[in-house]
């Protein structure tokens, strides 16, 4: 018990300090230019995709879910009819598998930030985790 | 059996009229507010919209009877149906008894004769109508066409009937450009494109045989991305459409721009003989050098026209991307005479025009005379987004998808974002 007491305090510290996680400023203007030149034609500025053809990116369990799902997304593509929160997109994505894994985890942290989202960040580490297994 | 189902949508519409009576000067204020003056659609001197239905989802195709019942496909089902019956009992205006069947989703709906057609995105289903135009075998609908192509991209597959016992059937490429890898920046096309011995084209069936299928249609047209309007014209006595043209020519960024994208690829409308060739994935219509163009992923750089030169040419090149949902050719009495024999034609809206602002999201009017385009299209009804500019389709409150003619004369309208149906109709100045 007592000993949980002690915890306590760094387990709050811990939870304001992820809470007030923000990415730097130099890792969302990478990410933004990594989307604009590829995701925004599709997923649109404002993040709002296109009803029935193409995901939102806002809000959505697949951007703020599993890192490794959606580093599969851009790695891969889609080209399933998936439900995504309830709704079906009919247009496919081809993979963007020739991006860097710099920039790819520029542009999902940027993701993951933008668009009302409020999630960690995708590392470097992460993408190159993800596409060595994928291999 | 309970072969129909009311909503209780109807019940509180009748309530709605019934709690009219006594309403509360409050209650009128508010009702007045939330029902701005046209339904929000601009139109030319004399013409006025009603909202003969609302909420109804996504409304796709619509026709109506010449009992003046309407019939809308939802891609969404609607209390699990998937056809809404709606039919205006006090002359109001509006429709006051709404029943759903038929447990399919699709957009595709048209009418000849005794006999209501609808698609769902791989077939092709017919019901009996009675004299007062309504479905008698709402549960067992005759499969007329099966085993079409769907996946999922360009899936629809909107339908129109000649009066010669033949059904045509859109079935739109699953691709943006036949690419090896749809979609992706500098892929090069598959040539010849494989997806055009099963897509990319409209079929023509026999109206009135069941459970065809490939084998027993004719590819009446080829070369066509993915029309969703189409229409027969009786006075050409020929099949007309208006294709989805293609997107994202800025995927060759050597050779095009995103600003050359959003302002070249045309919308094209087609008037379409048998054996046509409108030239799809290979050639596009560029609006700004008005001739078709050699496809980039086919070796076209923008200036090429290699290949072009023998493919049909569309009668209106409308601007790019502006999604073309729906063709009808008004035949009515009720619009004034420039109206007559001319072409409705619901634009859905754009998505591939960033950075640009998107464009659509109206209905255009084409005048034509003995069958022939006789003068420039023009902008017939429009606001229907809500907001004066759309820079993303999902700012838009509404989107026109499907048009019909009522027995009047009226222009019913569908939007598949609410679901609303609009009912325009001229009572002149």
């Amino acid at each position: 018990m007592k000993k949980i007491m002690f915890l306590a305090p760094a387990v709050m510290l811990a939870l304001v300090v992820i809470a007030a996680w923000q990415p730097d400023k130099e890792t969302m203007a990478r990410g933004k230019k990594v989307y604009d030149t590829n995701c925004l034609t599709c997923h649109q500025a404002d993040g709002g995709g296109v009803p029935n053809l193409n995901p939102p990116l806002e809000k959505t369990s697949w951007v703020l879910g599993s890192k490794t799902r959606l580093i599969n997304v851009v790695l891969k593509g889609m080209n399933q009819h998936l439900e995504i929160d309830g709704e079906r997109y009919s247009n496919v994505m081809a993979p963007f598998n020739h991006l860097t894994d710099q920039q790819i985890s520029d542009v999902l942290t940027y993701i993951r930030n933008s668009f009302k989202n409020k999630a960690s960040a995708v590392t470097v580490g992460d993408v190159k985790y993800v596409r060595a297994k994928s291999k | 059996m309970r072969k129909y189902f009311f909503f209780s949508l109807v019940s509180g519409l009748v309530s709605l009229s019934v709690l009219a009576g006594d309403s509360t000067h409050v209650s009128t204020k508010k009702i007045l507010r939330n029902t701005p003056i046209n339904e929000g659609l601009e139109m030319p001197a004399g013409f006025s919209a009603v909202a003969f239905s609302n909420g109804l989802g996504q409304a796709r195709h619509i026709v109506t009877t010449p009992q003046g019942i309407v019939y809308v496909k939802v891609d969404k089902l609607v209390k699990g149906k998937g056809i809404l019956r709606l039919k205006d009992t006090n002359g109001d205006g509006k429709a006051d008894d709404i029943k759903g069947f038929g447990t399919f989703t699709g957009t595709g709906m048209a009418l000849r004769g005794d006999y209501l057609y609808a698609s769902s995105n791989s077939e092709v289903f017919r019901f009996k109508l009675d004299k007062n135009g309504e479905v008698t075998n709402p549960d067992s609908p005759e499969k007329i066409v099966t085993g079409l192509v769907d996946k999922q991209q360009h899936n629809a597959k909107p339908i129109a009937l000649d009066d010669k016992g033949n059904l045509y059937v859109n079935i739109g490429a699953p691709s943006n450009s036949c690419q090896e890898q749809d979609r992706a920046n500098g892929s090069k096309g598959q040539d010849p494109c494989p997806i055009l011995e099963t897509a990319g084209g409209i079929w023509q069936f026999k109206a009135d045989k069941a459970n065809q299928s490939y084998k027993d249609g004719v590819r009446y047209a080829t070369g066509l991305r993915n029309v969703m309007g189409l229409d027969w014209n009786a006075q050409a006595n020929e099949l007309f459409v208006i294709q989805h043209g293609r997107d994202q020519l800025d995927m060759f960024p050597e050779f095009f721009t995103p600003e050359q994208n959003a302002e070249i690829t045309a919308e094209e409308m087609f008037m379409v003989k048998q054996g046509a060739n409108c030239g799809w994935p290979y050639c596009y219509y560029d609006v700004q050098q008005s001739k078709k163009m050699l496809a980039p992923e086919f070796g076209g750089d923008g200036k090429k026209t290699t290949r072009c030169e023998g493919v049909e040419q569309p009668i209106v090149a409308f601007p790019a991307h502006m999604a073309p949902n729906d063709l009808l050719f008004y035949t009515g009495s009720m619009f004034p005479e420039k109206y007559k024999n001319g072409a409705f034609i619901a634009f859905h809206g754009s998505w591939n025009r960033s950075p640009e602002k998107q464009e659509g999201y109206y209905v255009a009017f084409v005048p034509f005379k003995d069958g022939k385009v006789s003068g420039k299209w023009e902008i017939f009804a429009n606001g229907f987004a809500g907001v004066p500019t759309v820079m993303s389709p999902r700012e838009a409150v509404h989107r026109p998808c499907g048009l019909a003619q009522g027995p009047d004369g009226a222009l019913y309208v569908s939007d598949d974002v609410k679901g609303e149906i609009y009912k325009i109709v001229y009572k002149g100045k």
